[in-house]
């Protein structure tokens, strides 16, 4: 036989097509269903894998090309910005705050998703999801990874960011975003892409990145914007791969309707939860603000998420039923996310602080319905008591829900003057909830949340001292003993902003080096 | 507000990151490689077990049979974190990218003899099947491995796996074309001289520790097949009239193969010499696989090497040998 001279040319899906899906095979020697054998367990019925539409299509070597191209940049920009003492340049020592919560509440977040994606990557038996997760996975260890660098040179003159791997894990608030993809990384891979890959980098990650990149643009920060941006074209691919695979579960077996629903409804209340966090980033940290909180929620969740899930009506999926209280709680949520932090500042690796004046009628105009009626005077007071040399601290451990682990902070959805407390039995054991939709979640999974490491309880059960430390030692200091379980530094991690080591270095360092 | 900042040296508060200055010492500056590895992956007070895998924590040690002190001595002598892997990964393929168009360029394809063509992708196509089941494997040590340090790199592997799986898919589209691919798959999936390999690699697949997938899959079996595909046969098919072309076209797995045997010794050398018991854990597995991977490469081998074949091979175990012996470890039959 005589070798072809003129070759077909081949077309870019069908060349992507032999560079992937070509490459697999049906095995013989071992069962399909022992080399993949968490592809049935959750009830989601795949027919036909061929019928993935690659949401792009990437071989290796271009994306090492195009990676590595934008690392070599965005290193260069680090290194800039490390040299010439650029965090002196940003607007507030304040500002730092938000990269303390970014780079322990989140950074790590990325790398749980790289695992999480290494796991899918690996267990789904059609090639093309598989091999778009791995990039994906890849990715998620590049945003991990290049997080952590841009944020190393803050940590050598900053509190509060030298344990981020460490604080995850320990740390009381902290267990808020761990427990959720702690809670999507133990769940079926088919329910980890519903909740990360769609609930989470689809619908709610412009409420996560924009306030964090436009937080850092606004204030002076173009080491963590730099990353920001650089994160953007990787993050474009995560959103059509998640967007892919809830149309391919939809379009598969109309049996997997109600459960990506019910997967949709819980993973958005989930994120709603956490973003919390943000929403308080948002109004209360930054010293120069990007837009409320409210703002971002109308914008990226009202209008965008709207538009989607009014796309998604074909297939039968309706908008979450949690939205309703979402809307509500948006005007209510990052008040009494500070003010818990406020409280609570003793315990945490970040600073708290009052609103400004200047901070409080910005929240009069943002939140003409609530700023003035129920918060303003409860921050009024604190101010009060702190110029009498009073400022508060708490140190009674708060309840929290078992479900997304925030403190019992949240109001009734019909009266913002009563907190929400909601309850189930299991296994002869009362558990407690903010919401009715945390509560929900449990009532269909207790098995699984029954497990959850809830920080207060295991303060109280003793778990959380340093090893050596004696309890029924006469001097004993509880809350000093957790601190140094957390890795806490008493005095230069926690308390209020006013008088701390932040405050004082940067006001003498920005001192020195702008004199002339 | 548009500040203009003089440049002054002020003193750091500290060097690293708490975790980081435990292993290196607070006085040091760390690297991005240690700052982007150590403690990455969390080890204490997990929320739930996963329910595909509920006796394991979603980390955890005892998915193997080797005991760590510190899994963090596992350490990458290349010192890859995201950039460096990358950049060095883009240096690789821009190499091969030029020799690709170089082949396709001149049409140097059609200048290789007949019986060599043949033969190069008798030998090479069928192998995209296996670097796709080398990604599966790698994919299950980043996946359920323990620490950063050993699983980032392995899915490092995973990808370049994939990406030479890739390469070889090109290799066919320049030496023949689609239909090549696909009799290519039809002797990978039922040709009997590829039988081995395609067992040796699904019996991987499912293997539950994850060390002993690592020694089956990337020291012992890469540990013969690429010296075996891209150092003798790729030898041999020169010497037949392939000039340097066929090398052209396998560059990239031929230097692949260097730089990844620096991480695997590396691992092989630690996880051994961190005590009695894990290294005569890691010798009774290569014991166990030595010999499969052997037979299961003397199908193919024989297509280049007809009778030579076994004396081909047993070269290469012989040298396998010596690597494995300068790691500390033997590799000779017990019992
Ligand atoms: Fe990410
Ligand atoms: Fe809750």
């Amino acid at each position: 036989m005589d070798m072809p001279t003129t070759k077909k040319k081949l077309g870019i899906k069908e060349r992507y097509a032999l560079m992937t899906r070509g490459l697999d095979w049906e095995t013989s020697y071992q069962p399909m269903d022992k080399v993949f054998p968490y592809a049935q367990f959750e009830g989601i019925k795949i027919h036909d894998w061929d019928k993935w539409e690659d949401p792009f299509r990437l071989t290796m070597d271009a994306y090492w090309k195009y990676q590595a191209e934008k690392e070599r940049k965005l290193y260069a920009i680090l290194d800039a910005f490390n040299q010439n003492n650029g965090h002196l340049g940003v607007t507030d020592a304040r500002y730092v705050n938000t990269l303390k919560l970014f780079l322990n509440g989140i950074s790590p977040l990325e790398y749980m998703a790289h695992r999480g994606f290494a796991h899918v990557g690996r267990q789904f038996p059609g090639v093309g999801p598989r091999v778009a997760c791995q990039m994906q996975s890849l990715d998620e260890l590049r945003h991990a990874q290049t997080q952590i660098h841009s944020m190393s040179n803050y940590n050598k003159y900053y509190n509060g960011l030298h344990s981020p791997t460490e604080m995850i894990q320990k740390v009381w608030y902290m267990s808020v975003p761990r427990s959720f993809f702690d809670d999507a990384y133990t769940a079926g891979p088919f329910e980890f892409m519903v909740a990360i890959g769609f609930s989470f980098e689809y619908v709610l990650t412009n409420l996560l990145f924009v306030p964090f990149v436009s937080g850092a643009a606004y204030n002076g920060d173009m080491g963590a914007m730099t990353f920001g941006f650089s994160a953007q074209s990787d993050e474009a691919r995560h959103m059509t791969l998640g967007l892919e695979c809830i149309r391919f579960m939809l379009e598969q077996d109309p049996d997997n309707i109600p459960i990506v629903q019910k997967w949709i409804d819980k993973w958005t209340w989930r994120g709603i939860r956490v973003l919390t966090l943000v929403a308080m980033m948002m109004d209360y940290m930054l010293p120069k603000k990007v837009m409320s909180w409210k703002e971002a929620w109308e914008i990226y969740f009202e209008e965008n998420a709207g538009a989607l899930f009014n796309d998604l009506a074909r297939y039968g999926i309706k908008m979450p039923e949690c939205a309703k209280q979402a809307f509500i709680d948006k005007d209510h949520i990052s008040h009494q996310a500070w003010a818990t932090f406020y409280q609570y500042s003793g315990i945490s690796n970040f600073h708290s602080w009052l609103p400004s004046e200047e901070d409080k009628d910005w929240l009069s105009a943002k939140y003409p319905d609530t700023f003035d009626k129920y918060y303003r005077p409860r921050f009024e007071h604190w101010e009060a008591e702190a110029k009498e040399g009073r400022r508060f601290y708490n140190t009674t451990l708060p309840q929290l829900c078992q479900v997304c682990q925030i403190p019992m902070i949240f109001t009734e959805p019909d009266d913002p003057t009563q907190i929400c407390y909601r309850e189930s039995d299991f296994g002869g054991e009362k558990y407690h909830f903010c919401s009715d939709h945390c509560k929900h979640i449990f009532d269909d999974e207790p098995e699984k949340y029954v497990q959850a490491w809830m920080p207060a309880q295991q303060i109280y059960q003793g778990n959380c001292f340093p090893e050596g430390a004696d309890p029924t030692a006469p001097d004993f200091n509880a809350v000093e003993e957790v601190l140094k379980y957390y890795n806490i530094h008493n005095g230069r991690d926690n308390m209020d902003y006013v008088g701390s080591e932040d405050e004082k270095n940067f006001a003498e360092w920005r001192q020195t080096s702008t004199k002339n | 507000m548009q500040l203009d900042l003089r440049t002054v040296t002020i003193k750091p508060l500290r060097q690293t990151f708490s975790h980081v200055a435990r292993r290196i010492g607070a006085d040091k500056a760390a690297s991005r490689y240690q700052e982007g590895t150590f403690d990455l992956q969390a080890t204490m007070n997990f929320h739930y077990r996963p329910l595909w895998a509920p006796d394991y924590e979603i980390f955890d040690a005892s998915r193997t049979a080797i005991v760590m002190a510190d899994w963090y001595k596992l350490l990458d002598p290349r010192q890859y974190y995201y950039g460096s892997y990358t950049l060095a990964r883009a240096r690789m393929q821009e190499a091969a990218e030029a020799d690709f168009a170089l082949v396709e360029d001149r049409g140097l394809a059609d200048s290789l003899p007949h019986a060599v063509r043949r033969l190069a992708m008798d030998l090479y196509l069928p192998l995209r099947h296996l670097e796709w089941g080398g990604n599966t494997n790698c994919m299950s040590l980043a996946a359920y491995g323990f620490g950063t340090a050993f699983t980032s790199p392995a899915l490092f592997h995973a990808m370049d796996h994939l990406g030479m799986a890739q390469y070889l898919t090109r290799l066919g589209l320049v030496l023949g074309d689609e239909a090549e691919l696909t009799a290519a798959k039809q002797a990978w999936v039922a040709g009997p001289e590829w039988q081995g390999l395609r067992k040796y690699i699904e019996d991987c697949f499912v293997m539950q520790d994850w060390f002993e997938l690592f020694t089956a899959h990337c020291v012992v079996l890469d540990g013969l097949l690429f010296p075996l595909f891209f150092g003798e046969i790729d030898t041999h098919l020169a010497a037949q009239g392939g000039g340097a072309v066929l090398s052209m076209l396998t560059r990239f797995e031929a230097e692949w193969f260097i730089d990844a045997t620096k991480w695997t010794n590396a691992v092989i050398k630690n996880a051994a010499g961190e005590s009695a018991a894990n290294k005569a854990q890691i010798e009774s597995w290569i014991g166990t696989y030595l010999p499969l991977a052997q037979a299961a490469l003397e199908g193919p081998a024989r297509s280049a090497f007809g009778a030579e074949a076994p004396a081909v091979i047993e070269q290469l175990t012989e040298q396998f040998s010596a690597r494995l012996a300068k790691l500390g470890v033997s590799t000779a039959q017990k019992g």
